[in-house]
């Protein structure tokens, strides 16, 4: 039986299961492959919208200048996604801290402020509990703010704010408000920032309803990502990583936006399974140069979606492999990768040859010294061992 | 000022005899001194004399009785258990919504916490859909998916309807930005109580509403108790309009429907122009917290009781209707008769709507379509729909 939109796949899967909650009988509803028409009437620029689920292919740096489209840092491509969907509709704005007159802390908003002006480019006070509010407040009359954390960690001091209001108002309105906002910022684990400024917040935010997450990995789908969550009637986080801001890549000129609930297929493969998203992704595509060597064949999917799982492109993989390995920048406890885990295991057990192995970072908080901060999250030498025992 | 019938709320008169007298009354204006003077901070304080005419006080009077009687009944309801959870019941403050009702229109919007049956009254939800919200039904104004603490009206500029104290204030804030930021000249009620008025994130949204001069209209409905604590044992300085130090306050009689519309008149008018201004309503619950708190553990009979003889609200009206020969009593009685019908006939309506359908666990959770349509773990088919 088909879910209902918004349920993810496992409960829905649980619901059919017990007898006692059996959602009735829903009507299919096909889809058509159309762009819906946006309601915005402004004169857009008439860019053709395409889907790509494939990441881009690695390139020759010889042939680099001839190619089409344009080199970017992945900050920039999170600029030209914000501008151009500002651009776009009028009722678009960035709340956060140093956004405006500063240009952002990594730049993502540079020269916004001088474009748009003050007011839809808005300089908070430090006060993340209630500009998340008043994002969500301003959303309600019809506005799309895109709220930024300076720092995804400050976004606890939100957290209220996201998960009863942001994530729940559509639900306990009875449909009657709906809250376009997409919060977004850095996060994760970088140079020795210390614990306070390492976390990783999708394991805290992954239970809320209502909201999506997804996180960027690369500027092509950092682009696409951006605009499609500023687009989506939903709220969306997006989350960042600080060591990402520099990736360099070569993105299309022609506009387009990346589907919110796919997962990216990296690398296809035979042997095994291997999911991630952000850091993680470029951790196990180093370890996989190393495991061709060694004459694996993994397939890497960067799952690009947190919340809700791509559980079709994940499940695909699954039964083509039989092997899952998840490598994941959360901590062990509760984490992505947790969730995950408990998800495959109620879906595509029967495809299964061994049990998922997840590589997640340490449950302790970051540590400041270099050496102990590299050993919390996972290095590329731990998936090489991983998959070798697993394809033992 | 003469009160335009149109904008009162028409559904809360019924087509007999009450709506003859209404409509028949004169909207010539008189004008009532306010109970007490305003007490203001960093500020002119309007004037004492509020306009008004016999219409408007026969609309106070019947609109009020009918918040009263609404309550009233949601109080048999919830100890007969078809109102369950939570139930934060307004009787005693209902000058504080109609006042503001008639201030403001229904562009102005207006947030408030979880005490919200009366103000969704008065921004134009029908007692069915109250009833029927506060009972779990289907027609509920949230489908019966929010309940007490969830009463919404995006029509009627109400936003809530919010369980977690002091949560609406930015919301309200975010209220103010975007009028602002569409600049159609409205303005936003924040509505919170004397235990909100402790908490970071009102300075906070206070602060950034100053600075940005938001059309923003904090109103503090100081019932003197949060919860079960009594304002001087909760805050060091329990002059809440005062607390804004930078942004002027204005202290009002929250039992005179008729000092709080000139308060909420005077207040529009500043936010407009100057930013943001506090109301403190000075307002009394006669019901405990909720109806899980009796109310006399931290209070005693004879406080409560005195309030309801020297300064009920309803009867203030009532007094001043008499006292201006607007109505005499047996019209004023049967107003209150038919306002108890009214409510009876909607809560047996209410008691017949079903439950919601169970489908509707999973609606709303999401925007429907969330751009990529998902069917399972096990897609057979995936089209990419793109918002």
């Amino acid at each position: 039986m088909e879910a209902s939109f918004g349920v993810s796949s496992a409960a829905a899967a649980n619901a059919v299961n017990s007898p006692a909650l059996s959602p009735p009988s829903l009507p299919f509803i096909r889809s058509e492959a159309r762009p819906i028409s946006w309601r915005v009437d402004k004169s857009r620029k008439a860019g053709k919208i395409t889907t790509k689920a494939v990441a881009a292919q690695a390139e020759n740096p010889a042939s680099a200048a001839s190619k089409p489209g344009h080199e970017v840092l992945l900050f920039e491509a999170l600029r030209e996604g914000l501008e151009e969907e500002m651009e776009r509709d009028p009722r678009v704005c960035i709340f956060g801290e140093d956004v405006g007159h500063y240009g952002g802390s990594y730049k993502v908003s540079k020269g916004l402020a001088d474009k748009y002006g003050d007011l839809r480019v808005l300089d908070t006070p430090i006060a993340e509990n209630s500009f998340t509010g008043m994002a969500v407040g301003a959303a309600m009359t019809g506005l799309r703010p895109v709220v930024e954390g300076m720092n995804m960690g400050f976004l606890l001091l939100a957290f209220n704010q996201i998960s009863d209001n942001c994530g729940m108002l559509h639900y306990t309105s009875g449909g009657q408000f709906t809250i376009p906002t997409v919060i977004r910022g850095p996060g994760g684990v970088g140079r020795q920032l210390g614990a306070e400024h390492s976390q990783r917040l999708e394991s805290y935010f992954q239970s809320i309803p209502g909201i999506q997450m997804v996180a960027c990995s690369t500027p092509y789908n950092a682009k696409g990502l951006m605009k499609a969550a500023i687009r989506s009637e939903n709220p969306v986080v997006l989350f960042e990583h600080v060591l990402l801001y520099n990736l360099k890549e070569r993105i299309p000129d022609e506009e387009y936006v990346v589907s919110l609930e796919e997962a990216e297929m990296v690398r296809p493969g035979e042997h095994v399974t291997i999911l991630t998203y952000s850091r993680m992704r470029y951790h196990v595509m180093q370890a996989a140069k190393t495991l061709v060597n060694k004459g694996y064949d993994p397939e890497v999917i960067d799952i690009r979606s947190l919340k809700p799982f791509d559980l079709y492109t994940i499940g695909n993989s699954i039964k083509k492999t039989h092997k899952v390995l998840i490598v994941e920048e959360c901590m062990r406890t509760g984490g992505i990768g947790a969730s995950l885990t408990a998800a495959i295991n109620e879906n595509f057990n029967d495809y299964l040859d061994a049990p998922i192995v997840c590589l997640s970072s340490q449950d302790v908080p970051t540590p400041y010294a270099g050496t102990l901060e590299e050993w919390t999250v996972v290095q590329p030498g731990q998936i090489v061992t991983a998959v070798e025992q697993l394809c033992r | 000022m003469a009160m335009a019938l149109t904008r009162r709320n028409l559904h809360l008169l019924c087509p007999i005899f009450s709506a003859r007298l209404l409509t028949t009354a004169s909207t010539s204006p008189i004008t009532i001194e306010t109970s007490l003077p305003f007490t203001a901070h960093n500020i002119d304080p309007p004037s004492r004399s509020v306009q008004t005419s016999p219409q408007e006080l026969l609309s106070f009077f019947r609109d009020m009785a009918l918040m009263r009687r609404m309550e009233i009944a949601a109080d048999s309801l919830y100890k007969a258990k078809l109102i369950r959870g939570f139930c934060h019941l307004y009787d005693g403050q209902e000058a504080v919504a109609i006042g503001m009702e008639a201030a403001i229109t229904r562009k102005d919007c207006i947030i408030t916490a979880y005490r919200d049956h009366c103000l969704f009254l008065g921004r134009g939800g029908t007692l069915l859909e109250a009833f029927a919200e506060l009972m779990g039904r289907k027609d509920g104004c949230s489908k019966g998916k929010g309940g007490s603490m969830h009463f919404y009206k995006k029509d009627g500029g109400f936003y809530g309807g919010h369980g977690i104290v002091g949560a609406q204030i930015p919301l309200g804030c975010g209220l103010a930005f975007a009028q602002k930021y569409s600049k159609d000249d409205n303005v936003s009620f924040m509505m919170y109580g004397d235990g909100a008025a402790n908490q970071g994130q009102l300075f906070e949204a206070l602060n950034m509403a100053a600075l940005w001069d938001l059309p923003a209209i904090l109103v503090c409905e100081n019932n003197h108790y949060g919860m079960g604590t009594a304002e001087w044992r909760a805050a060091k300085s329990p002059a809440y309009f005062k607390r804004g130090d930078y942004v002027p306050g204005l202290k009002v009689d929250g039992m005179d429907a008729l000092a709080v519309k000139q308060a909420c008149k005077f207040a529009k008018e500043h936010a407009l122009k100057n930013g943001p201004i506090i109301l403190e309503m000075d307002t009394y619950r006669y019901h405990g917290h909720s109806m899980s708190d009796p109310g006399s553990t931290y209070r005693t009979r004879d406080e409560i009781s005195g309030i309801r003889q020297e300064r009920d609200p309803v009867e203030r009206v009532r007094k001043l209707i008499l006292a201006h020969d607007i109505a005499t009593e047996k019209e004023m009685k049967d107003n209150e008769k038919e306002v108890r019908k009214e409510v009876d006939e909607a809560i047996a309506k209410a008691k017949e709507i079903p439950s919601p359908d169970p489908s509707e666990l999973f609606t709303n959770v999401y925007v429907k379509g969330l751009g990529v349509e998902a069917f399972g773990a096990d897609r057979k088919e995936l089209r990419a729909v793109l918002p």
